[in-house]
Parts: structure tokens; sequence; C-alpha cells
């Protein structure tokens, strides 16, 4: 948290969301990568798997806080926790957010 | 007295008038809800009909879920009103937390649109009353996320506590244990993949969705 920032002023943080599907749900888009690599000449590859990354900048007064609520906006709308899962990335911008 | 059925319609639904044209062939009254009305009064059961709710953006029924519309049906499931999901609709109360399971790409990766049996698995909801145990019914599927999934805990409650309603008889898409419809613990709200409404008149090749518009409509 930065020290002395003025009442009603914000952080920028940049935030990636990397979608992955859980451990032991099957992905049929990873799978048919898989299967079709080794027809083109790439041998070797192995665990393909397939998701989504979403990028958005969110205004908080930390990081921490920042983190809650992109927690809070994964686990309730960005993935389905039935089947997947959220790797978060934040990165202060340095960018101030006044009013 | 004429059961009157609601039927949910978000932007990007796009089977609300089969759906209607089905329960007014067997003599119900049907009723288009916008999704973002709350009012449900004088509605006897809710289907959700197919297509592709908000653009199915983010997932298939991540953006349906927060409707209005959705608030009202979670709580008319509540106290015990039929409520059908139909692909889509399907798609839309696992998201909403009112079926358990999450449905993904069909394996293979192809959009599925032909006729498939499916097999009666259960009475004991409000879409199979007035079917028989066994009994195998050819439907229409037209989906690409049809592929039904869920952790062996969920699947194994599922079966214990008798709540898949319908199977295929040849798998099309991957779905877990051949699941092609499931429903909620107190069984009046059911989900499905495959399109009863579009098999509920000879003209369009099969009537073999009547039995379970029947049930639904509580007729005689």
């Amino acid at each position: 948290m930065r020290i002395g920032l003025a009442v009603g002023v914000s952080l920028v943080f940049s935030v990636l969301v990397d979608v992955s599907l859980r451990k032991g749900i099957a992905d049929p888009a990873g799978s048919t990568i898989e299967r079709s690599l080794p027809t083109l000449g790439f041998l070797g590859v192995r665990d393909v798997g397939v998701g989504k990354t979403i990028r958005f900048t969110i205004e908080a007064e930390g990081e921490e806080e920042a983190k809650n609520k992109v927690e809070s906006i994964c686990s309730t709308f960005l993935t389905n926790p039935v089947i997947e899962e959220a790797k978060i990335t934040i990165e202060n911008t340095d960018q101030v957010e006044g009013n | 007295m004429t059961a009157t059925v609601g039927v949910a319609v978000f932007p990007g639904t796009n089977c609300e008038l089969d759906s209607i044209h089905a329960v007014e062939t067997l003599g119900g009254d049907g009723k288009i809800l916008w999704h973002s009305t709350k009012n449900l009064s004088g509605v006897d059961a809710v289907i959700i009909p197919g297509g592709f709710a908000h653009g199915d953006y983010l997932r298939p029924g991540a953006i349906a879920r927060f409707s209005p519309l959705m608030s009202a049906i979670a709580k008319f499931a509540k106290n015990g009103g039929p409520v059908l999901g139909i692909c889509n609709g399907f798609q839309v109360l696992t998201e909403a937390g009112l079926l358990p399971g999450a449905l993904q790409k069909n394996n293979g990766l192809k959009f599925l649109c032909k006729t498939v049996q499916v097999r009666v698995e259960t009475e004991n909801t409000t879409l199979t009353r007035k079917a028989e145990k066994g009994m195998e019914l050819s439907l229409p599927i037209n989906h690409f996320e049809g592929n039904f999934t869920c952790d062996l805990d969920t699947l194994n409650s599922l079966i214990d506590h008798d709540r898949v309603v319908l199977r295929y008889c040849d798998n099309p898409n991957g779905s877990i244990d051949d699941i092609a419809g499931v429903c909620n613990e107190t069984r009046n709200v059911v989900g499905l993949m495959p399109h009863p409404e579009r098999a509920c008149d000879l003209l369009l090749g099969s009537e073999d969705g009547k039995v379970l518009f029947e049930s639904l409509l509580g007729s005689n």
C-alpha cells in the first residue's frame, strides 16, 4: 500500500486471469491439438491444455484490495468452479485514478 | 384447469416459439417471460429453452444466470415449481447452481445436430412422471457444449439418489456415464440436452417428446 495517497484516489492495477480446466476434467480441445501434433511432425508434446486468458485493469487502494476484488470476480463470474480454476497475475501500473 | 407454462427468453434464446408450440399442442398456455422480469404470477411451470443466451459469451449460461428472471425462477423452483431447462436452458441451470455439474464442449469438438435415442431412467421427476422407466425416446440434439461432466462424488450421488433422468443409448458427445439429463434433489428442476419440444408433432418426425411435456403440464 502506498503511503500518502490522497483521499478518493486509487491505484490502477493490470490484471491477467488465466482460466484453465481443473485436473481430471476432460479437455476435448487440448486432446484434439495433442493428437494432431504428431501428424504435423511435432513429436513428444504432452499435457496440452486449452484455456482462456482475460485481461483488464482494476482500481484499488492497494494490491491486497485489488487481489480480493479480482478473486471475487473470478469465483462469481469469470470461472465455473465446477470445471475451471484461475491463476491471477496482478501488476501495479503506477497509474493513479482520481476524482 | 389449463396449465400456463412460462418460457424464458434471454437475448439470443431461439427455441421459445418451438417450446410454446409444444405446450399449446398439448392444451397448455405458453407465456413468454422476458429476462428482465421477476413476475412469475400465474405461471404453473417454467421452461428455459435452447439458444445462445447473451451470445454464450464467457461460458454458456454464465451471463444469463445473473438476470432478474433467473432469481425469480430460483425462488419458484425452491417453492417446488416445475422447471425444465432444455439445451442452453440446461447450461443456464447448471451455471445458476440449480442443477449439478457442467456442460463442456463435445468430445470430438463437433457441433451435433441429429436425432438420438435416449432412455428414461426414472419416472420420479416432474418431467417423466407420465413416462415409463426404460422407455426409449427418439429426440433431436443440437449442441456444441453438451458434454455433461461432474466430479466422481457428484456422479455417485446422482446415481444413488436416482437423479439421472435420461441417458443416451449411444453416447454422442462424451457425457459422463452417458447422461443426457439430470434433476435436482427435490426432483422438480430437470435439465436435458435433447430437444423434446421439437419432437411433439409427427410433421417433425417424432412425437416422443410429448410424454415429457404431458408430464410437465400435469395433464392426463
